[in-house]
């Protein structure tokens, strides 16, 4: 990998908790613990009920693909190397309301330029993967084949 | 609601540096040039102004603005945020200012080149990344066309939006630059082929959905309706002002929440026809922020020209063409096809209709609507003759 990515802080005051749990494999969300809601991004109050209190919650990494660019030059060296690639943004399926950013990938350690950008469909079902660069694991996704049918008219 | 701005103050001067790529002079010197010439358009002096408002993100500060153009004690200063949203902003607040007595002659302006540092923030951003942009960038979400186009995806697959569509809104804003001597693209003809054949920048986003990048400045004075009619100009009194952060937002990367269609247009509309004597009905011309194609259907439908996901219909037909559609819009060009100016030439372009001066002009035009940055914290204001 390219070490001139743009990585989030493994330090960061908020979402520290979050990608210490991507490098461990988990997709980690807050929950209030006032009020129970899941909130992403991460920040100190809830916006419900403004409980500084939290805890972070495992997800099943599952989702569906809510839109998706595919990105052409100009860009940053390190991202123009992989163009045109794909980002994706993913519904989660425990909550509707919560949406991740991140890239499709074929294989679970696969480039975010592999997938066929005509095969990319809003709606797909997603998994989430972990793709580790230098100290930072950055949640990718793979479509899931076999939940197609089951959501392919939810959308 | 009774707005206690509403008629009170109006821009009485406008002015403008050449636009062009790799101006020589620096964006302050860029910045006093506009303003003086605002000054000079207005009829007044240099010390006569107390008040300035500008972007944030401007290089020229205010006190070293003060010291070049030689203006008077400045009793009212202030600073908006979030780029392109921030046009309308400066000038709606340098309207409170005049309004509420902090200051009696204010101005309003926006210098940019985009060689100077600071100008393409996503191309500087540090390697280890805080706040927001810890969702995006690592995934190579990283340029402002990256994060529209993955709206512009998402829209077009709810609402049936196509890129026909796409290139109405690019193909009208040119045909009105190719009138305008001063635009970018004065004379220079799109062609919906060209268009379909252009490059992909962030699918399904090609060259010509983009705004231009310039180098230039603008510059707008604001007084008290009282002092605007013994002036040179006829006034464009400000009528409405608002401003809007839509609730959950996140800057240019609106999709955490729930409904990241309904931009901050849609709050920003509210508090503009709640203040105002005109409704969307009335509008005859319009000057909507156009850093990207897809902003503009989603504009219309804030603003209330048209339904929710209506907006990419009606631009059909040639709606957003002068002098025939039923909403002329950017007719200087914009930020397409004039130049790209985080949105300010639009605010020059509103007075112009006023005036009756533009090269599309509008007949009869007695409002005039100008709005600022679809997709971050926004402002818009209503001018009226």
């Amino acid at each position: 990998m390219d070490p001139d990515f743009l990585l989030p802080d493994l330090e960061d005051e908020d979402a520290g908790p979050f990608w210490q749990g991507t490098a461990r494999g988990e997709l980690l969300v807050q929950a209030c613990s006032g009020c129970g809601r899941r909130r992403m991004p991460p920040r100190p109050m809830c916006p419900t009920c403004r409980s500084l209190e939290h805890s972070w919650h495992a997800l099943s990494g599952r989702g569906t693909i809510w839109s998706f660019v595919i990105a052409h030059p100009p860009l940053l060296p390190a991202y123009q190397a992989l163009a045109p690639y794909n980002v994706i943004t993913v519904t989660l399926d425990e909550d509707p309301g919560l949406r991740l950013v991140g890239n499709l990938v074929a294989r679970p350690d696969g480039p975010i330029n592999e997938v066929d950008p005509a095969t990319i469909r809003i709606g797909a079902p997603v998994r989430v993967v972990f793709q580790r660069i230098g100290d930072i694991s950055l949640p990718r996704w793979m479509l899931e084949e076999s939940r197609q049918s089951a959501v392919g008219s939810r959308q | 609601m009774t707005s206690a701005i509403k008629d009170r103050t109006a821009i009485v001067g406008i002015g403008q540096t050449a636009f062009g790529k790799g101006l020589a002079d620096s964006e302050l010197s860029l910045a006093c040039q506009a303003i003086s010439m605002a000054i000079d358009d207005a009829g007044l002096r240099p010390a006569d102004v107390d008040g300035l408002v500008m972007f944030s993100m401007e290089n020229g500060r205010e006190v070293e603005v003060a010291r070049n153009v030689g203006l008077g004690a400045i009793t009212y200063f202030g600073e908006i945020g979030y780029g392109g949203g921030a046009g309308c902003a400066t000038v709606g607040h340098a309207a409170m200012a005049v309004a509420t007595g902090q200051c009696r002659v204010a101005v309003a302006w926006r210098a940019r080149k985009r060689s100077a540092k600071g100008s393409r923030p996503w191309a500087q951003v540090s390697q280890r990344l805080g706040g927001y942009q810890q969702w995006t960038r690592p995934f190579g979400l990283l340029r402002p066309v990256d994060e529209i186009a993955m709206l512009a995806r998402r829209y077009m697959h709810e609402f049936g939006a196509t890129r026909e569509h796409l290139a109405n809104v690019a193909l009208a804003f040119r045909k009105h630059a190719n009138r305008n001597p001063r635009a970018t693209m004065y004379q220079k003809p799109l062609t919906r082929a060209d268009y379909l054949a252009a490059r992909w920048i962030s699918e399904p986003l090609c060259l010509f959905d983009n705004c231009l990048e310039t180098d230039g400045a603008l510059a707008v004075v604001i007084v008290s309706a009282e002092r605007a009619r013994d002036l040179k100009q006829r006034p464009a009194y400000v009528h409405a002002f608002a401003q809007s952060i839509p609730q959950q937002c996140q800057v240019m990367t609106y999709y955490f929440c729930d409904e990241p269609l309904l931009g901050p247009s849609y709050a920003c509309a509210r508090l503009l026809w709640s203040a105002s004597d005109f409704q969307p009905a009335d509008v005859r011309v319009a000057q909507l922020y156009d850093a990207f194609s897809p902003l503009i259907p989603l504009s219309l439908e804030g603003y209330g020209f048209c339904q929710r996901g209506e907006g990419a219909a009606f631009t059909d037909g040639g709606a957003l063409e002068w002098p025939d559609g039923r909403l002329p819009t950017n007719t200087s060009g914009g930020g397409m096809s004039e130049a790209y100016v985080h949105g300010f030439n639009l605010v020059l372009e509103g007075v112009r209709q006023i005036r009756g001066t533009s090269t599309c002009q509008v007949d009869g035009a007695e409002c005039s609507l100008v709005t600022s940055g679809e997709g971050v914290p926004t402002s818009a204001l209503l001018l009226r003759r």
